[in-house]
């Protein structure tokens, strides 16, 4: 048990070395320079004041000091949960701004998840092998999958929001409302709320569903099923055991997806102008924040590694030879 | 590690499964191009995509309209003229054209992104999956590392610190970030092969390692191959898309995210302009769509337990 979490923290750790090292190393060595570009956006300056804001910005950043040392304090405030200083947010402090922006992201994104991946597998396992369910489920799964998140975002909102106006078409909540704990922004916050989750959840719904399916019949074809089959057991036998074996892989396929699926919430947030992380690092794009924007990247690596080892607790618990080979058994 | 957990030689690359290997038979190429033509998820496919690269290729030949250009009067409807079918965006510029040429550029980013994508994971694979011992291990902790790590997040903070991008550094960079589950998933199967005994033979005969992967394991696995890339083409296309929604695809140029991108920055929505964001996801979606269930169709004509004819 040990061995097998101490490997994945390993990793986690390496990675998460990596992302940050990537995310000090891009703003100094990439052409160009930013603190150059950060000056020259304030107009209307003399030269001298842009002399001396460049060397303020610089001294700020302590981007004057040697590349080790730099390093070093990097690190340092890293630890410390100390971001830096966001340009769009006017000197907020970036952790700060992440932190407003967090709770609107994962109420989206963790609904989402977790449905579309149960929704999904359900489905995609009645759909296996059964005529009629199967030549409906499987082309609208793979219409599904292949969507771009934002495309899917774009038509429910032109047709549910503008056109038939069931539901807001963007922000977190009205523009009349303050956020309180009231019914009145409660209800105006899920209705808000109701097309990017639909969007997210259908698009990632198709894949779990065809993934299942897909497995199911794997399942269904392996020796272990044909010998089931053979000695009589009853169909839907078969298929719980089937279904088992096919749910670990999508376990793991969860994992696999994060990545993809981050990229999906952002751009859905940013459709709708939900207030959370995807439309931060749009705004951070927009008006050259590189402090947010790193601020983000570090962010959702963390939150990824974190998802990540919840997966694999999740493995163990699942599936009992990993468990086995844990304790010293052979599987 | 290697091997040690049974589950992980049966890997699932997330929403669309990577197949198994068939038994490594001789077979006929005969009987593949049989049950291809009589494969209903594979014809289907096929005549999609070919009517999308034609479009793609032939597009902005026959129709040379600068994608641009103002070319008639702003948010004209699509109409049965010719030279208007698709209409006009906020600027008037010809939805068709940009169109033509942001499919253009998606195959494009596709075959390089995809095309460099099965390359490294092929290499990362074989080697980690042939080789076993020190060289597996520190393969796949370099293939975890990427594995985890959000390539888009990636993209977004390494893009955004260049002023001018060109399609070419878009398909190069999604290339080099999304091949780990490829690696991975080939390594699991050159991990299966690698202990058969015709690999023994060639062993045996003195032969090198690279000459064993090319020539017996990589060829009895073309069919894999074949599947993993037609999934990363379109793994590419859809990463490419969501680089340019966000305002980071190339600079100059046109491509479908690019559209909606503008779509959504000019209101088209609150105008009402659906003609302007829909035909770029109509043509993403079956691109997609096409290659997954090509994806399907082929490994139903390799792999003989799974046909259902």
């Amino acid at each position: 048990m040990r061995r097998y979490f101490g490997r994945k923290l390993l990793t986690y750790g390496i990675t998460f070395f990596v992302a940050a090292t990537i995310d000090w190393l891009i703003p100094r060595f990439m052409p160009g320079d930013p603190v150059a570009s950060l000056v020259s956006r304030t107009n209307g300056i003399s030269p001298e004041s842009a002399k001396a804001l460049y060397d303020y910005y610089n001294n700020l950043f302590g981007l004057n000091q040697p590349l080790p040392v730099q390093y070093l304090n990097f690190w340092v405030a890293l630890l410390h949960g100390n971001l830096g200083l966001s340009v769009y947010g006017h000197g907020t402090s970036v952790t700060e701004m992440i932190m407003a922006a967090v709770p609107y992201t994962l109420a989206l994104l963790i609904p989402a998840i977790l449905l579309s991946w149960w929704a999904g597998n359900s489905f995609g396992a009645l759909a296996a092998r059964r005529k009629w369910l199967d030549s409906t489920v499987l082309p609208m799964g793979y219409i599904l999958t292949a969507t771009p998140y934002m495309w899917l975002a774009l038509v429910l909102s032109f047709l549910l929001a503008f056109s038939w106006r069931m539901f807001p078409l963007s922000g977190g909540y009205g523009f009349n409302l303050e956020p309180t704990l009231t019914w009145l922004f409660f209800t105006d916050l899920v209705a808000h709320w109701v097309l990017p989750f639909l969007s997210l959840f259908l698009v990632m719904f198709g894949g779990w569903a065809i993934g299942m399916r897909n497995m199911i019949i794997y399942e269904l074809e392996s020796d272990y099923s044909r010998y089931l089959e053979v000695l009589g057991a009853p169909q839907s036998l078969v298929r719980k055991y089937a279904f088992r074996n096919a749910m670990l892989p999508q376990i793991t396929g969860l994992a696999l997806q994060l990545g993809v699926i981050i990229g999906g919430q952002l751009v859905t947030e940013i459709v709708f102008s939900y207030p959370g992380l995807g439309h931060l690092v749009f705004a951070a794009i927009q008006s050259a924040d590189y402090f947010l924007l790193q601020g983000i990247f570090l962010f959702i690596i963390v939150g990824v590694l974190v998802a990540n080892f919840l997966v694999d607790i999740v493995y163990v618990i699942v599936d009992p030879r990993v468990r086995v080979s844990m304790t010293g058994g052979t599987a | 590690m290697s091997g040690a957990n049974p589950a992980e030689a049966r890997e699932s690359a997330g929403p669309i499964m990577v197949p198994q290997v068939a038994a490594p038979e001789g077979k006929p190429r005969g009987e593949f191009l049989f049950f291809a033509l009589r494969s209903k998820k594979f014809m289907l496919s096929v005549v999609i995509l070919g009517v999308l690269a034609c479009i793609a290729i032939f597009g902005p030949i026959v129709d040379s309209t600068d994608p641009v250009a103002q070319n008639g009067l702003p948010m004209l409807q699509p109409t049965l003229d010719p030279g208007n079918w698709f209409g006009t965006t906020y600027f008037g510029e010809d939805v068709f054209a940009q169109f033509a040429n942001g499919l253009r550029a998606s195959f494009f980013i596709g075959f390089l992104g995809g095309g460099l994508a099965a390359v490294i994971g092929m290499t990362v694979g074989f080697i980690a999956g042939y080789k076993g011992g020190w060289v597996d291990e520190a393969l796949n902790m370099i293939t975890n590392v990427f594995l985890v790590i959000p390539t888009l997040a990636v993209l977004l903070v390494v893009t955004s610190y260049l002023q001018a991008r060109g399609v070419m550094f878009e398909a190069v960079f999604i290339g080099a970030t999304s091949w780990p589950w490829a690696a991975r998933a080939i390594r699991a199967q050159t991990f299966s092969l690698r202990s058969r005994e015709f690999i023994d033979l060639a062993k045996l005969s003195g032969r090198g390692s690279r000459q064993i992967i090319v020539s017996e394991i990589a060829s009895n696995m073309s069919s894999y191959l074949l599947l993993t890339f037609i999934l990363l083409f379109g793994g590419a296309i859809l990463i490419a898309a969501s680089l340019d929604f966000i305002g980071l695809g190339p600079t100059g140029g046109m491509s479908l995210g690019l559209m909606m991108y503008n779509a959504v920055t000019w209101a088209a929505l609150q105008l009402g302009i659906w003609w302007w964001f829909i035909p770029p996801g109509v043509g993403i979606m079956a691109t997609v769509g096409a290659l997954y269930v090509m994806n399907v169709g082929l490994d139903e004509i390799f792999n003989p337990k799974l046909r259902t004819m």
